[in-house]
């Protein structure tokens, strides 16, 4: 960073010595041993394949049944990622309807939060019930149990503008659709980024749920068909490519937040 | 001439009939091109007094003429200033004083098309109040009295007639206070501009007003007024004065009592 005066000698160059960086891997050491911690607990306790499976085994059954678990994968993905896409529609929508003025926040706020305490799975048969088993209710779940934290930050972003901002505006005879859209919407666009990364996770929660219980495909019921013949190494093998999807959904959208919004990063939100 | 502004007998109560009677009795004229400042002890109705007087509350008795009209709805003639800069943080800070253009009926129709124009008057602005060069930062890159400078520049970029400002220097260290009074008192030699100053801090007060309101506690009402003998162009000199000295002195003891009397 600084810069050196030609002028003055430098004390000595530095040795070129390999340095890992040991945060920036730390990640993957921690997932490795975790892995090999698991491997070894297994083979030394003796447990059998049928209640915990190594993971060396579980390998083996991704491999073995890696056309079924792909095919499932993409399924799931697919359904996830739709519902969740309607979710962010809906809910910015939603969002900017409600923290558009404080008695419609004051009145839909308490409803949003009864809807919300409703467990998401007891909707699964009502869906069914209305569109039948498959990928419709898996996608309506995921979007029905994503949709409401997006709503509430996107909210909350609005309602809560500062007054002096509001004052400084209003003064020069701003109308609400231009407080609006000067500052409600930018600023509510680093809660709604943020609420992203929680949206999706709890999107994959949605549409695994829904395929588990009401549907033909989709790595839920591949690993509820599994489960029931005693496959349990395909049932991990089902887990870990959910965590794989949830993993990369969730970097997606945290490095889409950093880009969105980097001015939130580095500014008090108070300023 | 009639008075720029004119309160008459204004009465405001917030949160309802039972609620705080804010100000009560409230008489005020300001004429076009004064500097005037309100002071009085602290939550006696002076942000009030701003807030009635550029239309962001309706009093409830009494009537706010600005610019010969009953105050019935925000007033845009004016700029405001406040203690806290609320520059928008995902705006540069050239953009954060382009924004009340984007708001005046005014001017936010040439906007587009005169951008070059205005974007000039800007930076005339930002070197006025010495942050020459510094409009494509953003606001959380700058400094507390930087953002301040900033702020009066936001309140000023579409030529209000009536300059509001409340508490504007309060945060500031008293090296950038005293700057940041000669860029007022600049300002408002050069361009005319009518300004109300709430400050805490007297011989602010004294130094750039024409003439300095004294406030009651709440509800609050007026209760001098003291015009200002010193001529203009003041230096920063006038401050270690005696006769600045008396004046001072004087507000203090009044305000002293006023709060007592409360
Ligand atoms: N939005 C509000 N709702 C209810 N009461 C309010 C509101 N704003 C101000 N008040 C009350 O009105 C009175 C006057 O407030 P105001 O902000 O005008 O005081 P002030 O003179 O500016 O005080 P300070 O010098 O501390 O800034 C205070 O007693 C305060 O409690
Ligand atoms: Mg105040």
């Amino acid at each position: 960073m600084t810069t050196l005066d030609p002028a003055t000698p430098i004390a000595a160059a530095p040795r070129p010595v390999f340095k890992p960086n040991w945060v920036r891997l730390a990640p993957w050491l921690y997932t490795i041993g975790l892995f090999v911690l698991w491997e070894i607990g297994v083979r030394i306790s003796g447990l059998p394949h049928t209640i915990l499976p190594t993971p060396t085994r579980v390998f083996e059954a991704i491999i073995q049944y890696w056309s079924p678990i792909w095919k499932n994968s993409v399924q799931t993905l697919y359904t996830t990622v739709l519902g969740f896409m309607i979710a962010v529609v809906a809910g910015l929508g939603i969002g900017l309807f409600i923290g558009w003025s404080k008695a419609i926040y004051a009145g839909l706020y308490p409803i949003m939060v009864g809807f919300n305490a409703i467990p998401k799975v007891a909707l699964v048969p009502i869906l069914v019930i209305w569109f039948g088993i498959g990928t419709v209710p898996a996608v309506l779940t995921a979007f029905l149990i994503s949709f409401f934290p997006i709503v509430v930050n996107v909210a909350t972003g609005l309602a809560t503008i500062e007054p002096e901002t509001e004052d400084v505006l209003r003064a020069l005879g701003a109308k609400k659709l231009d407080i609006m859209l000067k500052v409600g919407v930018p600023r509510s666009m680093p809660y709604f980024f943020g609420s992203l990364k929680v949206a999706i996770t709890l999107a994959f929660v949605g549409s695994v749920v829904s395929e588990t219980v009401a549907s033909n495909s989709g790595l839920g019921n591949m690993m509820a068909s599994a489960q029931s013949n005693f496959n349990v190494p395909l049932v991990f093998a089902g887990l870990l490519m959910l965590a794989v999807e949830g993993i990369a959904m969730y970097a997606l959208m945290a490095w889409v937040e950093k880009r969105m919004t980097g001015w939130a990063h580095r500014s008090t939100m108070a300023n | 001439m009639t008075p720029l502004v004119s309160i008459e007998n204004v009465d405001m109560r917030y949160g309802g009939p039972t609620g705080t009677l804010a100000v009560s009795g409230l008489n005020l004229k300001i004429n076009r091109g004064e500097f005037v400042a309100v002071v009085g002890p602290s939550g006696c109705g002076k942000s009030t007094l701003m807030k009635l007087t550029t239309g962001l509350h309706i009093p409830q008795s009494g009537a706010v003429i600005v610019a010969d009209a009953k105050v019935t709805k925000p007033v845009s003639i004016v700029g405001m200033a406040f203690q806290n800069p609320t520059m928008l943080p995902w705006r540069t800070t050239l953009e954060n004083i382009l924004l009340p253009l984007e708001i005046v009926e005014r001017h936010r129709h040439r906007l587009r098309a005169n951008k070059a124009e205005y974007v000039a008057k800007a930076e005339k602005l930002l070197e006025t109040v010495g942050l020459k060069g510094f409009g494509e930062k953003f606001p959380w890159q700058l400094s507390g009295g930087m953002q301040q400078r900033a702020n009066l520049c936001r309140a000023l970029i579409h030529e209000p007639e009536l300059l509001m400002l409340d508490e504007p220097f309060g945060a500031l260290d008293a090296f950038t206070r005293e700057e940041l009074w000669c860029v007022i008192r600049d300002l408002h030699a050069a361009q005319g501009v009518t300004i109300v100053l709430v400050t805490h801090d007297l011989r602010e007060s004294v130094f750039l007003a024409d003439k300095v309101v004294v406030m009651s506690a709440r509800p609050g009402r007026v209760i001098s007024e003291h015009p200002v003998p010193f001529a203009r162009p003041r230096q920063l000199d006038l401050l270690y004065e005696q006769p600045f000295n008396d004046m001072v002195q004087k507000l203090h003891s009044e305000i002293a009592t006023a709060r007592v009397a409360a």
